[in-house]
């Protein structure tokens, strides 16, 4: 007879460690992954610290700290759209698809312009964006609401469907005309009306980490003051009183997907017209992706989405800087990371589950 | 030993001589596109990083950063070496083109050079090799041992250095055998192991025993063994794992005089924007060992070729030569200019495949 650990589901999930694993994640990826970084003979203590403290408090901090803000915005846009799916159980997967779409019609709307100089332009990409990732969410949206599909396989195959026309469109339709032969359209940010400029010289912040912010306020408010907030939780949480209460799934289905895939193309947009600044042929880097963790690990809420882009976006930075500065190898900081989001998922346990030592039974 | 002591000591005097020198290492940085353990191109980058810390010893410091995205984050990743003092910054693939620039832009004392572009600046060069002098001659030894008559060609992307390599191989396994047909894949990635692996096998698939490639990994020779019968060709790097069969020769990159040269020449103050191209005669494009594996008569024709390459006897992309479309491009005995073949967006004529539009 010998004491053995339980688990044991609670009654409810516990508020106290819903907040708490997060913070007990990044602490255990600290220990395991210095351990790591110990193993591959740097100084661990080192390592974490030109990860974690480095971008914020480091010589070159001021140049850094923004650029948080920069990596964070797209990872931001996005992950909120998601969170409101997932809150409702509409699983978005195919935000990958609909960033580069957004970034395409954007684009393609600025350009399309060249070389007219006019302050409408700017909008007009905005708004061009942000239909365009919504059409593209559209299309598993009315499939699933038509035909039963399921919008996690349909929106993840149609982030294929949109790197294959991207590749399409540096090569042909938005190809730089006087680029040598080289693929990828014109710069946008050689041209004044279409370039999404930085708004504080120095700092690399521009309009997509102020809509960041915005979607971030926005989704809150909807999320606890108003009706359709109110719906998306419901229909997550209990989907038969939902429908009592006179939600239409259909509706809601495409009130999410839309939402994701309008704030999806948005992030695309800015970052084309910005920090990327064309179109080309691997323009999208995974923010898609990023942001379901990310989404995760703010658990669901906009400002934990805000917080958790942040923290992704640190790990981005510090982890260049500990490859520049201390030679650690980039899949050591891709390790990293993953240990980061797997502890959190472990840690995760604990707040639909509870540990408790039990003699074990006698057989 | 000795190398070492000469170098210190020479480093020593000069301290002495410039103490100003002494104090500030020259750091030069390196962006990698891939993971420097690639096997192939960004690996003999990294052969020509350790070959600049192994040549001055204490007077350099290296850093660098490997499989940086082309775009926004290989931007903050040149711009955050600029700004923690590097004097010199090699950014290794096409695509970094952009950002270079911009970053060269904000940081006017600092040197940079770029690999495969076209855009320079007072504190900019671009430098590459002319790979095609050793597509041409793969291109040669293809067209002699194919039996199916079928080249199999994993493309990365369509920018002018592909195409033109794509056209270098072609023209001369066509020479050497006028039945022979390309069948091209376009990958669109420079290093992908299990994207390029699915290229060959699919061109294995359609009855190529040739496989050339433009992508970095060493996948397609793995694939190549696995599915026997099949030869290949080190991309960037000598890939000598893979000897005798299916690898029968290479081109390898060999960046390490240059990156000593420009190296030597920021501290000596002596650093000018300049576009480098060079083949095989400077030593930057080498041809690894072609093994036994390819028959001896070709063998010595193949190198044949080289020689007559290297002393510049022969250029690669000699008339007469049309474009595919068949309108003419080079007559009788002319040779092409460099501008065409740094903006080539054409294939040869003959060629089935077609460049994505």
């Amino acid at each position: 007879m010998h004491p053995v650990l339980k688990l044991e589901r609670r009654p409810q999930p516990s508020r106290t460690w819903s907040a708490l694993a997060p913070v007990l994640a990044v602490l255990i990826t600290m220990f395991a992954g210095g351990a790591m970084f110990a193993a591959l003979g740097q100084d661990p203590v080192e390592a974490i610290r030109t990860i974690f403290w480095e971008p914020l408090f480091g010589e070159f901090a001021r140049f850094d700290r923004p650029q948080l803000l920069v990596k964070a915005a797209p990872l931001t846009l996005i992950a909120i759209g998601l969170a409101l799916g997932f809150r409702a159980n509409i699983w978005n997967i195919g935000a990958e698809g609909q960033y580069i779409i957004g970034a395409l019609t954007g684009a393609g709307v600025g350009l399309a312009f060249y070389p007219t100089e006019s302050a409408l332009i700017f909008p007009l990409m905005v708004v061009a964006g942000a239909l365009g990732g919504w059409a593209w969410a559209m299309i598993p949206g009315l499939l699933k609401v038509r035909f039963g599909t399921n919008e996690i396989l349909v929106s993840l195959m149609l982030v294929y469907v949109a790197e294959q026309l991207l590749a399409k469109m540096a090569l042909g339709l938005l190809r730089n005309p006087e680029g040598r032969g080289f693929p990828g359209s014109r710069s946008l940010r050689d041209y004044p009306s279409a370039h999404n400029a930085e708004l504080f010289a120095g700092t690399g912040i521009h309009w997509g980490v102020v809509a960041a912010l915005i979607a971030v306020i926005f989704a809150y408010i909807l999320l606890a003051r108003h009706m359709l907030g109110f719906h998306i939780k419901l229909s997550g949480q209990a989907p038969r009183a939902a429908r009592f209460a006179g939600v239409n799934p259909a509706r809601l289905t495409l009130i999410c997907l839309g939402i994701s895939g309008a704030l999806a193309g948005l992030a695309g947009m800015f970052e084309v017209a910005g920090p990327a600044g064309q179109i080309n042929i691997d323009f999208n880097v995974g923010y898609g992706f990023t942001a379901i963790i990310v989404a995760f690990l703010g658990r669901l809420h906009p400002v934990g989405i805000l917080l958790a882009a942040l923290l992704m976006a640190l790990t981005y930075i510090g982890g260049e800087l500990a490859e520049t500065n201390l030679g650690l190898p980039a899949a050591a900081i891709q390790m990293f990371q993953g240990m980061l989001l797997f502890f959190l998922l472990a840690v995760d346990l604990l707040t639909h589950f509870r540990l408790r030592w039990r003699r074990a039974e006698v057989a | 030993m000795t190398l070492t002591r000469i170098l210190s000591a020479a480093a020593l005097t000069l301290g002495l001589a410039l103490p100003a020198l002494a104090q500030d290492k020259t750091k030069v940085g390196f962006i990698y596109v891939g993971p420097i353990g690639d096997g192939g191109w960004t690996y003999e980058h990294d052969q020509g990083r350790l070959a600049v810390e192994e040549h001055f010893g204490d007077q350099v410091e290296t850093v660098f950063q490997e499989s940086v995205p082309e775009g926004n984050d290989a931007e903050r990743a040149i711009m955050q070496m600029a700004r923690r003092g590097a004097d010199l910054i090699f950014t290794t693939s096409f695509g970094y083109m952009d950002s270079t620039i911009n970053v060269a832009r904000e940081f006017p004392d600092v040197k940079f050079e770029h690999a495969t572009g076209y855009k320079t600046a007072d504190n900019v060069s671009v430098y590459s090799a002319r790979f095609y002098e050793g597509r041409a001659i793969q291109g040669h030894i293809a067209g002699k041992m194919t039996e199916s008559n079928i080249i199999g060609y994993i493309a990365s992307y369509p920018i002018p250095e592909v195409i033109r390599g794509i056209n270098a191989a072609y023209i001369h396994a066509k020479k050497v055998n006028p039945d022979v047909e390309f069948k091209v894949i376009w990958a669109y990635t420079w290093f992908d192991p299990p994207k390029e692996a699915d290229a060959a096998t699919a061109l294995i698939d359609q009855g190529a025993d040739v496989i050339l490639q433009h992508t970095d990994s060493t996948a397609p020779q793995a694939a190549a063994e696995k599915a026997g019968g099949v030869i290949t060709f080190g991309q960037a790097s000598d890939m000598a794992e893979y000897k005798p069969t299916p690898r029968v020769s290479s081109i390898i990159d060999n960046w390490a005089p240059y990156y000593i040269a420009r190296t030597q020449a920021v501290i000596d103050g002596t650093w000018e924007s300049t576009e480098t191209w060079d083949g095989i005669a400077p030593g930057m494009v080498e041809i690894g060992e072609i093994t036994d594996a390819v028959p001896a008569d070709v063998k010595e024709e193949a190198l044949a070729m080289k020689e007559a390459i290297a002393s510049g006897d022969y250029h690669p992309f000699t008339g007469p030569l049309n474009r595919q479309d068949g309108s003419a491009w080079l007559a009788e005995g002319e040779v092409a200019d460099d501008g065409t073949l740094l903006g080539m967006d054409f294939f040869v004529e003959g060629l089935t495949a077609e460049i994505p539009q």
